[in-house]
């Protein structure tokens, strides 16, 4: 399904190094590194608790990590804050919803555009002409965001009143607003049924292959990472147990034991 | 009839100045999800300020023109609430994010101290009178309908609408323009609106300052009527059960609110007033709030507050 590796891929663009986390005497990660290049799905999975929403938010700059850096683009950091990621492209969607629940569809997915907003607050204010252009110019980005993911008849619903499968789009649409070097997904088919499963693995695949985003994704169902994703990162209790495509992670011992249990 | 029209009118032109105190918490708390308990104070410095500068600037600069003197005055106070906007996102928002709204709750009650303080010291601590220049000559309506008219304070008119131009310009600005679309973005939620890179520091002072206006218009309004004098900081508190009413992430609900306090606390003063001894305005509006609390806590318009068990 997905086009072949040496094809698309370019070369690393996230390099996380020697992550360590902990919450007080909780250990979340411990020592992780692995990259990721240019164009490419990466996927992390791991079991319930295994620290893959954390090494999200460490690279979101939502968590700072003691102990480790964070190479982006270049750029080495050893803390990212979500303003700077977002400024450097990064753009994520959450787990549970984090949407704006009062504001309609449209609203929700131009907010993704305020970074590129660059007309001041009197100029909107008093409707001038350039910052009416600029508006302007960002609603069509938006509009067509809104075509591609195919929620033109909800444009203006408050996405509080959208089913959940929908606002789920629209959480990948306003990140997508961005136009985001790259997508964080935490969890992107979380509590959906198959049908919505499919149209999401065939928008994120879309996503990718049409702006050359790149992905990096979390997944509970191994199913679905097993067939979207180009390369794997499996944690389990916060340390790295496999790393590779999804062949080679399938075939991997220690990610075996980890989802089926060890035969004693 | 005529005579319960007039004080219909008298209660809710006190109800729309409840309205505007109220418009500043709500601002406030929707943002930045803190009960800002310096709002009276910001009416009182914007008040003070704008009653001084009013009468220093023509003597510094030697001119003597009521309305250039208080376009200038209002300017500067404008600017200083700008500025103390700026001070409390610097020095104590930052500082607090992602901290407990108890531990915001008091940073905002030495906020309102240290304002009252500061304000006193900068500007004294007489009474000063605020002269905008509003009618100060009743007017009577209706004259056709009733015999006599209806009495209408012109003042208490002009204030409504100016009052009533401040919330639709407000409005306005938050519906239609990129920063107004921001500001209800963090008021949504802060986490999502870091996400997509919206500055919370920078809404935090547009906010802060937004509120800092309406104090100075709402100060502006009750010191032109009432006069400028401590009391005023502690007199806003008269505008808490209005939230309550109202719902403390509503707009519309804070004006609502306003509304049926002012016009609750002078109706019922003057009809059941007699019967029970009078001094019911005092007291009304606190009642009618702890009612609100005990049947419908999120007030008429606030979000419903759900549990999950």
């Amino acid at each position: 399904m997905t086009i072949p590796l040496r094809d698309r891929i370019g070369e690393v663009v996230l390099e996380l190094e020697d992550i360590s986390l902990a919450f007080g005497g909780v250990k979340a990660l411990t020592d992780i590194s692995f990259d990721v290049r240019e164009h490419e799905i990466r996927a992390i999975i791991g079991p319930n608790g295994a620290g893959k929403s954390s090494m999200l938010n460490v690279i979101n700059g939502v968590y700072t990590p003691q102990h480790g850096s964070i190479t982006f683009a270049g750029e080495r950091f050893n803390k990212m804050n979500p303003r700077r990621a977002a400024e450097m492209g990064v753009a994520r969607t959450f787990q549970n919803l984090a949407l704006f629940k009062g504001m309609s569809v449209l609203d929700n997915m131009m907010s993704g555009r305020n970074l590129r907003m660059t007309s001041g607050i009197f100029a909107q204010a008093l409707r001038l002409g350039s910052a009416e252009r600029e508006e302007l110019k960002h609603r069509e980005f938006v509009e067509n965001l809104i075509d591609f993911l195919e929620i033109q008849a909800h444009r203006k619903t408050p996405v509080g009143r959208l089913p959940y499968g929908l606002q789920k789009r629209v959480d990948l649409g306003r990140a997508l607003a961005m136009e985001p070097r790259l997508l964080l997904l935490d969890e992107p088919m979380a509590g959906m049924n198959i049908e919505e499963k499919q149209d999401m693995s065939r928008f994120i695949l879309d996503v990718n292959d049409e702006f050359g985003t790149t992905i990096v994704l979390i997944e509970h169902d191994m199913g679905v990472v097993m067939d979207i994703s180009d390369r794997v990162v499996v944690l389990d209790y916060g340390k790295k147990i496999g790393d590779g495509t999804p062949e080679q992670v399938r075939q991997n011992e220690a990610v075996i034991s980890a989802y089926l249990g060890v035969a004693h | 009839m005529g005579f319960f029209l007039e004080t219909l009118f008298g209660g809710l032109m006190t109800g729309m100045l409840y309205s505007l105190i109220g418009l500043g918490f709500v601002l406030i708390f929707k943002a930045s999800g803190v009960f800002n308990f310096a709002q009276g104070a910001m009416v009182l410095v914007a008040a003070l300020s704008m009653a001084r500068f009013a009468v220093w600037i023509p003597q510094w600069l030697g001119f003597n023109n009521l309305i250039l003197a208080n376009i200038l005055a209002f300017m500067v106070s404008a600017v200083l609430m700008f500025m103390m906007a700026w001070c409390v996102e610097r020095l104590v928002l930052r500082h607090l994010v992602n901290q407990e709204a108890t531990a915001l709750l008091m940073a905002t009650l030495g906020i309102a101290y240290f304002l009252e303080g500061l304000g006193q010291l900068a500007f004294g601590a007489s009474v000063y009178t605020i002269n905008v220049g509003m009618p100060k000559e009743p007017a009577f309506i209706l004259e056709s309908m009733f015999e006599g008219g209806v009495l209408l304070n012109l003042e208490d008119l002009t204030a409504a609408v100016i009052a009533a131009l401040l919330v639709a310009s407000l409005a306005l600005f938050f519906q239609v323009t990129a920063t107004g679309r921001a500001l209800r973005a963090v008021a949504d939620d802060h986490q999502a609106a870091q996400s997509v890179g919206i500055p919370l520091n920078r809404i935090w002072v547009i906010v802060w300052t937004v509120a800092g206006v309406v104090a100075l218009v709402a100060g502006i309004i009750w010191g032109s009527k009432f006069g400028v004098q401590f009391t005023l900081a502690t007199a806003t508190l008269r505008a808490l059960p209005v939230v309550i009413l109202g719902g403390l992430t509503s707009v519309p609900g804070a004006i609502i609110g306003g509304l049926i306090i002012g016009v609750g606390e002078k109706v019922s003063e003057v009809y059941i007033g007699p019967l029970v001894g009078g001094g019911i305005e005092i007291w009304f509006a606190y009642v009618l709030a702890l009612v609100f609390l005990l049947f419908r806590p999120q007030g008429l318009f606030g979000e419903k507050i759900i549990d999950r068990v």
